[in-house]
């Protein structure tokens, strides 16, 4: 069918352009339309738009005031240009085709479902298969992270009024340095991996993102709690920063989550959820309890994922297993969890200095470590691990916690 | 003296992005069994004598570089051939613009005025549309003043900051008239150099063409012709084409033809533009 497309006294760059590119895709690549228009640059303007879009064009000289009249036949560029184009999986994750096994390292930066020009260039990105990356669950726990983002300012009653020993004040200063640092490891780690993320698993590219973010508060929080009383935060020791070291090195995604999330960030589940139990103050409870419902989550998306992948690919458990040994031989000459530290947790627990207390806080902290313990124990079974297999590598953990 | 076995094309960087073209198309011909390789040069002219001295095979010319080699090719005894253009170098126009308050309603009215034009040697912004002006009675320099802006001589025109300048000057009041290439009026638009309705289309040139692919007589037939068909043969729905295709702005290489020549050869005698290059070249042939 014939098109016939009137201007009027439209001008071309004035917004007939889109009249006309949408008239030549109706008729097609070969096909022939035809313009007239009153505007007095469209003959001009139309020449120099077909030559560049490599259309054919034919003017029709305009005699006095007559509207100018040009065919234009469709040179089949635009439908050229998408001829080798490629899906970039669905949207929707949940549809089989939606999140493909390997995804091409050309579709770049594309929203997933996006149609996507063929000759894109290639991202260098590192994490392209999905057996590495990918949880059903990254979805629901993304939602659930963002549901559940605290502002620091509100959350925290950080009016309320309180006075301890200065010895007290100095474990809780202590602590909180040493959170810091860790939450500092737990923030530099998932965000050096979306950089190597193809972003065709966007679930967990923005889990990955609120996790940072998470850890970024957290350092706020801990950092504010630290200098509510004090001019300085505390001790930073060697042997703690080097068992960070290795999870911070780690270059492999799969191993530093399993190392990271599981194991380090779950054995600070148990931590943070003692420091809000023996808390001496409303402050350092809150920080605690906000941080550790943080973390949760992140060891929930740990867990997830590292399950599928070994749902995938079981002989990738004895790598797991390997990690925590090599991480064990590079830390086994190392201090481990700074004495400053246990020393302030024992205070904590204890509330006061008096022996019987001092001695019923060693023992809490006993207890925590049998409890970090069971924790490890019960997530690396989860995983599919052997109970003699989780006792030994729970074992092997970092004395540091983290 | 260029190696036979391998085709030497010349190009003059413009733009950086002269390299990322060129080293795809080498990659490109190579992969087809043409061992293809370019020489890049600062200006047209030194081109146009490397190809004169055997340097290159076939040179990669702007209009004007196409009629100083004709025309050396001619006072030497030897042709020149323009085996392949882009189907956008063909049937370019030069539009001269005006502010749309002006008083300017036809070329006459030019008289006494400014006239901003962009590189001296440029073709589209300066050579055809004075010369278009002087056909129809206006003289540049006698009737009217011109305003060159000259940004890197020797590329031709083929850098747009003179014609962007020269617009700017129309829209700042320094010029009363510009000379710009039809689709750098869309151009200069939709960047906001110049506003569509603050301007009016005072006149256009005829159809003229731009850059073709030259060859001399001479010239290792198999190579010229295995690059010919290749070029010929690109597809824009090729991935590994389209990208050097958008950034050389043409959707198809068509054969070349010399016709559109016509105007920017008569530019070029009345002005003298090219006599002495041309000269020079063919002594040092001889």
């Amino acid at each position: 069918m014939q098109i016939d497309l009137d201007l009027g006294p439209l001008g071309f760059s004035e917004g007939g352009h889109l009249l006309i590119k949408r008239a030549l895709r109706n008729a097609g690549a070969g096909q022939s339309i035809t313009v007239t228009g009153t505007s007095p640059e469209l003959e001009i303007d139309l020449r120099s738009w077909c030559r560049d879009e490599g259309h054919g064009f034919e003017l029709q000289p305009r005699n006095g005031e007559k509207p100018a009249r040009a065919a234009i036949v469709n040179g089949g560029a635009e439908a050229k240009r998408w001829t080798g184009a490629q899906r970039a999986g669905q949207a929707d994750a949940a549809l089989a085709d939606g999140v493909v096994g390997h995804a091409p390292r050309r579709w770049g930066l594309a929203a997933r479902g996006a149609t996507v020009e063929g000759g894109s260039p290639e991202f260098d990105f590192h994490l392209v298969d999905k057996i590495e990356v990918w949880s059903d669950d990254a979805a629901r726990l993304y939602a659930q992270a963002v549901a559940a983002q605290w502002d620091p300012k509100t959350a925290i009653p950080w009016d309320a009024r309180f006075e301890l020993d200065d010895d007290v004040e100095d474990a809780v200063v202590q602590l909180m340095t040493y959170l810091i640092e860790n939450e500092t490891a737990a923030l530099i780690i998932p965000s050096r991996f979306i950089a190597q993320l193809h972003p065709h698993f966007r679930e967990v590219m923005q889990l990955l993102a609120v996790q940072a973010a998470d850890e970024a508060r957290h350092i706020d929080v801990f950092t504010r709690r630290g200098l509510m009383k004090r001019d300085h935060l505390g001790l930073s020791t060697a042997g703690g920063q080097a068992s960070l070291k290795t999870l911070v090195d780690e270059p492999e995604f799969a191993i530093a989550s399993f190392l990271l999330s599981v194991l380090g960030e779950g054995t600070f589940l148990s931590l943070l959820w003692f420091i809000e139990r023996y808390a001496p103050d409303p402050v350092t409870a809150a920080v605690a309890k906000l941080a550790a419902q943080d973390e949760g989550r992140h060891v929930a998306f740990g867990i997830a994922h590292l399950t599928q992948h070994l749902n995938n690919d079981s002989s990738f458990r004895p790598r797991l297993a390997d990690s925590v040994r090599r991480r064990h031989d590079a830390l086994q000459h190392t201090a481990g969890l700074n004495a400053e530290v246990f020393d302030a947790l024992v205070l904590i627990a204890a509330g006061s200095w008096d022996p019987e207390d001092l001695r019923r806080g060693h023992q809490r902290v006993m207890d925590l470590t049998k409890e970090m313990d069971e924790g490890r124990q019960k997530r690396l079974r989860r995983l599919g691990f052997s109970e003699q297999e989780a006792a030994e590598l729970s074992s092997l953990h970092t004395r540091n916690f983290m | 003296m260029a190696d036979k076995a391998q085709l030497i094309m010349g190009a003059v960087a413009y733009d950086p992005k002269v390299v990322v073209i060129w080293d795809g198309f080498q990659k490109y011909f190579g992969a087809r069994d043409l061992d293809f390789d370019y020489v890049l040069f600062s200006n047209y002219e030194k081109q146009v004598e490397a190809h004169f001295r055997g340097l290159i095979h076939v040179a990669w010319n702007s209009p004007l570089a196409w009629l100083e080699s004709e025309r050396v090719a001619k006072a030497v005894g030897r042709r020149a051939e323009a085996i392949v253009m882009r189907d956008t170098d063909m049937d370019l126009t030069s539009i001269i613009l005006v502010r749309a308050d002006s008083g300017i309603r036809e070329l006459a009215d030019l008289k006494g005025k400014k006239v901003a034009v962009g590189a001296s040697d440029s073709p589209q912004a300066k050579l055809i549309p004075l010369g278009f002006l002087s056909e129809k009675g206006v003289r540049p320099d006698t009737d009217f003043t011109v305003i060159v802006f000259d940004k890197l001589a020797g590329k031709h025109g083929d850098h747009i900051g003179g014609e962007r300048d020269a617009a700017r000057a129309l829209m700042n009041g320094d010029a009363d008239a510009a000379c710009i290439l039809d689709g750098n009026r869309l151009g200069f638009t939709r960047e906001g150099t110049i506003s569509s309705s603050a301007t009016r289309i005072l006149a256009q040139t005829p159809p003229f063409d731009h850059c073709n692919l030259t060859v001399l007589d001479r010239a290792p037939s198999s190579l010229i012709n295995r690059f010919r068909d290749l070029l010929l043969e690109m597809s824009y729905a090729s991935d590994e084409v389209r990208p050097l295709f958008d950034l050389e702005g043409l959707k198809r290489w068509l054969p070349g033809r010399t016709q559109g020549y016509a105007q920017l050869a008569a530019a070029v005698d009345r002005f003298g533009t090219i006599d002495s290059f041309v000269k020079g070249v063919a002594e040092q042939c001889k």
